[in-house]
């Protein structure tokens, strides 16, 4: 097995290094900064040039060494390269190949191309590791132009009600992918700190946003209207909000495709956008690896893997301490 | 339908009752009349006769989306609703359709006497041609089960708004038998014919929990008690030498109760009285459980009528002479109704509910405690100078039940719920000690906070000791207090008994496990109560 998997996780014997280990490891390959994937105590890490500023921003000072995308490299006897998945800003999928016996662990990925991440590239292997966040045909993401008419619909409309709309994203990728999606004429944007913080470093290695305004406890919302917050979920409902008065609330996730999610969460409006692949993007990255053998994990599992069985891979499941796109994500805790 | 489809979506995206009320008012001035009316029907439970099953449904749904029927069946329960897992899992439609809501029902009731392939063919051809949302209102056509987050008040309130017409008339206009096919927009709403529905029944006014001391009520002589019956409320009609009986979800349950149709005899045409349906026998009432198998049968063996027979215990007399007396004061109306009742032979199945005497609100306390014991679930008290309202209206009407009885249940099983609780166990059933033995005797759905459910659900997937399909047995560990209204025999139950009204008050997290209540508890109640 070119990959094993292992309680601290994806582990490679070949070239005795971890593939976004949960436990503290010596030398920890990284796909992306997302909290359940990049987690401290690694002696060393190997992640792009792109997810290096956020790692660095979270995880304070550690051992970073970078990879460019399609760079490749000797570590002990596995040759390992770096190919966009299109999940957030320099995230990757890596492909591990030892002896001719080619592996791709793909961490987080989506296959449509946002206008932030580097987009998705399909790497032929053997054995391909996939996620299954969004993996029943329930999930089919409507097109992103649409999306970005429906938010700006919204905000427009909430701001002629003389309310602010506020809006749920997470503070890495969605937010940055939102803003970009936002017709700055309808008004001002103001940010949560959580997602200001990670609006500066990725300002910082060049991506250009649109101005915000953030929301700090002297900036008073009454001498800004019309604007937009974009506040991580967790944030809504809390006392945080009252500041700005009369709101509109609105969450932007994948999750947002079922009613019955939506309105448990009680926001009033839900936008299906996701950063992890739909069910359609899903089967066509499968299919475009060539693989043979499929492990798949976290997500529905269970079904995914059946129906991979179905069409003819070898499919298994493994179990992972990865979170998927998640709600209540603990993902916004960026110290 | 893309109008309706735009309607369910704005109704869907708010919480805000004011929002949805706008929405709603603004479509009906806007859509055709047809439309109009279907949607009144549907928000007031009216829907066409199912023509395709759901069975059926599933299997072409899975066949066009190109995925086995295994896969179809675990999105269910993800999504928690099967008119919206078939919207979503079809590939999006390739045409485009300007039917409106009610010529896609016509489409729908055509296929009645339809083949199988003709069903079929139309059915996928519908959602060919309709998008996500479209498909979600044409599916719920043919499934039912409507959760548009609208009250049938709600609804008439924005009617009120769009027509100028008070919304007590619309509700009255919007009450019995009528479907799309009997009536239209015109003579439902604008101009109803006071004579074209003889069995109309009037709005029913339903009574808030008292929540307060009796003595803010004032004096006690301002108010009328009576016994709060534990039976089914109906509205008698006897118009046009007809009789009919209506329940207070307006079912029309006259054919159930052939015991009340002599009362054409006796009493003069344009009468209206609400009151409550009773098992009675012997100059009392009998349990609930006695009428229940009345209940679900359109059509009563004279078995059971030797059995269980029933009286209308009259409480008001909304309509005299063929009068309208709801705007009279409740002491006019109940002398009328007491006087009317009295020239009666007294075997007639109709009886007076009598006042509960008082002369201090401690007589009426002390009456109430002795409800269970001549079978009532507590008091009414009704202020004598009120008119007779319509809805739920705080104020005039008070209903002051007994404390329910409870008892400390352990968890054993969860599933999940439906809809908006799709994700979250919300579904449990309860057991109580025989031995060393855990004996399953109720379920129960609500009475935790959105946040208990959250915590519920956490342990319970933690804690799963086995599946069977949507339901885990866990591991007894939680003790819950469950009240309930009521309790009687089940041969049914391996428990024995069965409950009323059973929801969970309190998460006795203080209570340890083996401290929980047992069968003989359970046994002894049945024997006191049932």
């Amino acid at each position: 097995m070119v990959l094993r998997f292992t309680p601290s996780g994806i582990y490679c014997p070949a070239g005795d290094f971890y593939i976004d280990p949960w436990r503290p490891v010596d030398r920890a390959l990284i796909t992306h900064g997302h909290a359940d994937h990049a987690r401290p105590g690694n002696a060393a890490y190997l992640a792009t040039p792109s997810a290096a500023p956020v790692m660095r921003h979270r995880l304070g000072d550690i051992a970073l060494e970078t990879i460019s995308f399609g760079e490749t490299r000797q570590i002990g006897d596995a040759t390992v390269s770096f190919h966009p998945a299109g999940h957030v800003p320099g995230s990757a999928q890596i492909r591990v190949a030892v002896k001719g016996e080619v592996w791709v662990a793909s961490g987080d990925y989506k296959t449509v191309d946002d206008g932030l991440s580097e987009p998705f590239a399909p790497v032929r292997c053997h054995t391909f590791i996939t996620e299954s966040t969004f993996g029943l045909p329930i999930y089919n993401w409507p097109d992103q132009t649409a999306l970005a008419s429906q938010i700006n619909a919204w905000w427009a409309a909430t701001a002629a009600n003389g309310q602010t709309a506020v809006l749920g994203v997470y503070a890495l990728g969605k937010a940055q992918r939102v803003l970009r999606l936002l017709d700055t004429a309808i008004g001002p944007i103001l940010t949560h700190g959580a997602i200001e913080a990670t609006n500066a470093v990725l300002r910082g290695q060049g991506l250009s946003l649109p101005a915000t305004i953030p929301v700090t406890p002297d900036l008073d919302p009454k001498s800004h209207p019309r604007a937009l917050v974009l506040a991580p979920p967790s944030a809504l409902g809390t006392p945080w909000m009252r500041r700005f008065g009369p709101v509109s609330t609105g969450l932007a996730s994948g999750w947002m495709a079922l009613r019955g999610i939506r309105r448990r969460r009680a926001a009033d409006r839900g936008f299906i956008i996701s950063d992890h692949a739909d069910w359609a993007g899903l089967n066509s990255a499968v299919a475009a690896t060539g693989a043979e053998r499929v492990f798949v994990t976290h997500g529905y599992t269970n079904h995914f893997s059946r129906w991979l069985t179905e069409q003819g891979y070898d499919a298994g499941i493994v179990e992972t301490a990865f979170g998927g796109e998640r709600l209540d994500a603990d993902e916004d805790m960026t110290k | 339908m893309k109008r309706f489809a735009t309607l369910f979506s704005a109704l869907d995206q708010t919480m805000r009752t004011g929002v949805k009320t706008a929405a709603l008012a603004a479509y009906f001035n806007d859509a055709p009349e047809d439309d109009r009316l279907w949607t009144i029907a549907l928000l007031s439970g009216r829907r066409p006769r199912r023509t395709v099953t759901t069975t059926r449904l599933r299997a072409w749904a899975a066949e066009a989306a190109g995925i086995p029927p295994w896969l179809f069946e675990a999105c269910y329960p993800v999504v928690g609703d099967l008119a919206e897992t078939i919207a979503l899992v079809l590939p999006p439609a390739t045409r485009e359709s300007d039917r409106t809501l009610s010529q896609w029902i016509a489409v729908l009731r055509a296929l009645d006497k339809a083949d199988d392939d003709t069903r079929k063919a139309t059915i996928l051809g519908a959602w060919d041609q309709l998008g996500t949302v479209e498909r979600l209102v044409f599916n719920k056509l043919i499934t039912g089960g409507w959760r548009m987050g609208v009250s049938q008040k709600l609804m008439t309130r924005a009617l009120s708004t769009a027509t100028g017409i008070a919304e007590a008339d619309l509700t009255h206009r919007l009450m019995g038998d009528w479907t799309p096919d009997t009536a239209s927009w015109a003579t439902l709403i604008e101009a109803p014919d006071p004579t074209a529905d003889l069995s109309r029944p009037y709005p029913f006014y339903l009574a808030y929990q008292l929540d307060q001391d009796p003595h803010a009520l004032g004096h006690v002589t301002d108010w009328l008690a009576e016994r709060k019956w534990d039976g089914i409320r109906g509205q008698l009609i006897l118009r046009g030498a007809n009789h009919y009986l209506w329940s207070r979800g307006e079912d029309l349950m006259t054919d159930r109760f052939p015991e009340l149709a002599q009362l054409v005899d006796f009493l003069p045409d344009g009468t209206v009285i609400d009151g409550e349906v009773l098992a009675f026998a012997d100059d009392r009432p009998l349990s609930f459980a006695r009428l229940q198998p009345r209940i679900g049968r359109k059509t009563v063996p004279r078995k059971l009528l030797a059995e269980a027979p029933v009286i209308l215990m009259a409480y008001d007399l909304l309509e005299w002479g063929g009068q309208d007396m709801r705007p009279r004061p409740l002491s006019e109306r109940r002398a009328q109704l007491a006087d009317a009742i009295a020239a009666l032979p007294p075997d007639l199945p109709l009886r007076l509910s009598p006042a509960v005497p008082a002369s201090g609100w401690s007589d009426l306390a002390a009456a109430r405690d002795q409800s269970r014991d001549i079978g009532a679930e507590g008091l009414m008290l009704k202020r004598l100078g009120a008119p007779y309202l319509a809805g739920r209206k705080k104020g005039d009407w008070w209903k002051w039940k007994v404390d329910p009885l409870t008892i400390d249940a352990v968890l054993i099983y969860a599933q999940a719920g439906a809809g908006r609780r799709a994700t979250l166990y919300t579904d449990f059933t309860f057991a109580v000690w025989n031995g060393d033995d855990l004996v399953p005797f109720t379920k129960a759905y609500s009475g935790l906070t959105d946040a208990e459910f959250g915590q519920i659900t956490a342990w319970v997937r933690k804690n799963t000791l086995e599946r069977f399909g949507p339901v885990r047995s866990v591991t007894p560990h939680h003790v819950f207090e469950i009240a309930f209204e009521g309790i009687q025999p089940s041969p049914r139950h391996k428990s024995g008994v069965a409950l009323r009204f059973p929801r969970m008050v309190r998460w006795r997290k203080d209570k340890p496990l083996h401290e929980a209540n047992t069968l003989d508890d359970l046994k002894q109640m049945l024997a006191q109560y049932g």
